[in-house]
């Protein structure tokens, strides 16, 4: 089974699927922001629990979460390891339980999201900087492309590293890095020329 | 029938000494309803379909389509022209088949329902009906291609203009491709390496070292080119 794309939506009926796409969008923020607010060890962990029970309420599946939030470990292994040392064993659990909520809940809102309704939340809320000269379907498209780029860049940087590997320089950080830096601007300067060709940067 | 008419077009790029010239005094009216552009890499060949939709800007003439100026009325002729690339993933940035879709439609269809019933409306004439939930990275090559082909299509344009659409696909999907494209309604401006698929075409330039050197029947056009490339 292959790890959660983000923005993917999972097809179902739950409540989570049914709630306005804006309230739930303000919840995710509100509960964001609660949930970085919380203290000690347990708070954070009982939040991380919810935030489960939700996902899998909502339908996501539990290895595809698992398999998603895979990639964020060895970041979370090196974090707690250093928390521990400098502020105790509490603070690392804190830390640790409050992002892997966020990516929980993150995951669980794409999941339960079409995307389509997320540009359409999005333009809403941005029509009042309207006034200030900002489009608010160029903000959509942008929120858009930030979560549809992250399976790309990663495909991306798998590719390079595989590259330098085969010349025998996967300990070469340069090897790995310049032209991953170069596909990714390369590919982002594609992806601009595709949404120019479709009339997506053109006004009204 | 859409006009393409390009009148003494020269494209410039800025170099560290300068500039270099990409295409050099094109002059062409294309009203056939399948143009192809052959010539080698680095020739012009993506230069010059790329000025048909303001992707690439002329330094000096001009370029319109249906009698609108590409430099002054840029979205109404984009409105008019599609453009399918060569890497489909670029061109593909919603997360889901049907998303995509409607994503062309979001500038001018306003209801949710009416975008997506119409995107539903080209995925099932290309064949991707069956798929228009799925993830956009879980498609294969040519299905990917045909998704990008089906996101210009639901914008309904008159000129369809793709850039070697099928050179990064197995022999199945490129076959796909090339009939899909081939069987359009709409006009065809197609840059391609397939010699075959362009004898298809009804007219065909060849461009070398940023001229267009042959501009005929495409079998006479083709034996230019062959000559010219191999000598």
């Amino acid at each position: 089974m292959r790890s959660l794309p983000l923005g993917l939506q999972v097809p179902g009926d739950t409540v989570w699927h049914r709630l306005p796409t804006g309230r739930k969008l303000l919840g995710l923020v509100l509960l964001g922001v609660g949930v970085v607010a919380l203290q000690g060890p347990w708070l954070p962990l009982l939040a991380l629990a919810a935030a489960l029970a939700v996902a899998l309420h909502a339908g996501v599946p539990a290895r595809s979460l698992a398999l998603g939030v895979r990639p964020l470990l060895v970041l979370l292994v090196v974090v707690a390891a250093l928390q521990t040392w400098q502020r105790g064993w509490p603070v690392a659990v804190e830390v640790v339980a409050t992002t892997l909520t966020l990516v929980v809940l993150a995951t669980t809102f794409t999941a339960t999201t079409p995307t389509d309704d997320l540009l359409d939340a999005v333009v809403r809320v941005a029509r009042v900087l309207r006034p200030l000269g900002v489009d608010p379907e160029r903000v959509a498209l942008t929120f858009s492309l930030a979560i549809s780029s992250i399976p790309v860049v990663t495909t991306l940087f798998t590719q390079t590293r595989e590259a330098a590997k085969a010349r025998g320089l996967e300990r070469s950080p340069r090897a790995t890095l310049t032209p991953f830096a170069v596909r990714t601007v390369a590919h982002a300067h594609a992806v601009g020329d595709a949404l120019a060709a479709r009339g997506l940067g053109d006004p009204d | 029938m859409a006009t393409i008419e390009l009148d003494d077009v020269t494209v410039t790029a800025p170099t560290a000494d300068g500039e270099v010239v990409l295409l050099r005094d094109v002059t062409a009216r294309l009203t056939e309803r399948r143009v192809v552009v052959v010539g080698a890499n680095g020739s012009g060949k993506s230069t010059l379909v790329r000025l048909v939709n303001g992707l690439v800007a002329a330094a000096s003439g001009t370029v319109r389509v249906d009698g609108l100026d590409v430099a002054t009325d840029g979205p109404a002729v984009r409105r008019r022209v599609g453009f399918v690339f060569t890497q489909p993933a670029a061109q593909l940035v919603m997360p889901t088949v049907l998303e995509d879709v409607a994503l062309s439609l979001r500038r001018h269809v306003k209801d949710k329902r009416e975008r997506e019933a119409r995107a539903r409306a080209v995925l099932a004439e290309i064949g991707l009906a069956d798929r228009a939930d799925t993830s956009v990275h879980a498609l294969s090559g040519g299905q990917q291609q045909l998704l990008a082909i089906a996101g210009v299509l639901a914008c309904e344009p008159t000129v369809v203009v793709a850039d070697e659409p099928t050179t990064l696909l197995d022999l199945r999907n490129a076959r796909a491709v090339q009939e899909r494209l081939l069987s359009m309604e709409q006009q065809l401006l197609l840059v391609t390496h397939d010699l075959d698929l362009a004898r298809r075409c009804d007219r065909a330039l060849v461009v070398e070292d940023g001229r267009v050197t042959c501009d005929d029947d495409p079998e006479r056009a083709v034996a230019h080119y062959v000559e010219s490339a191999l000598s």
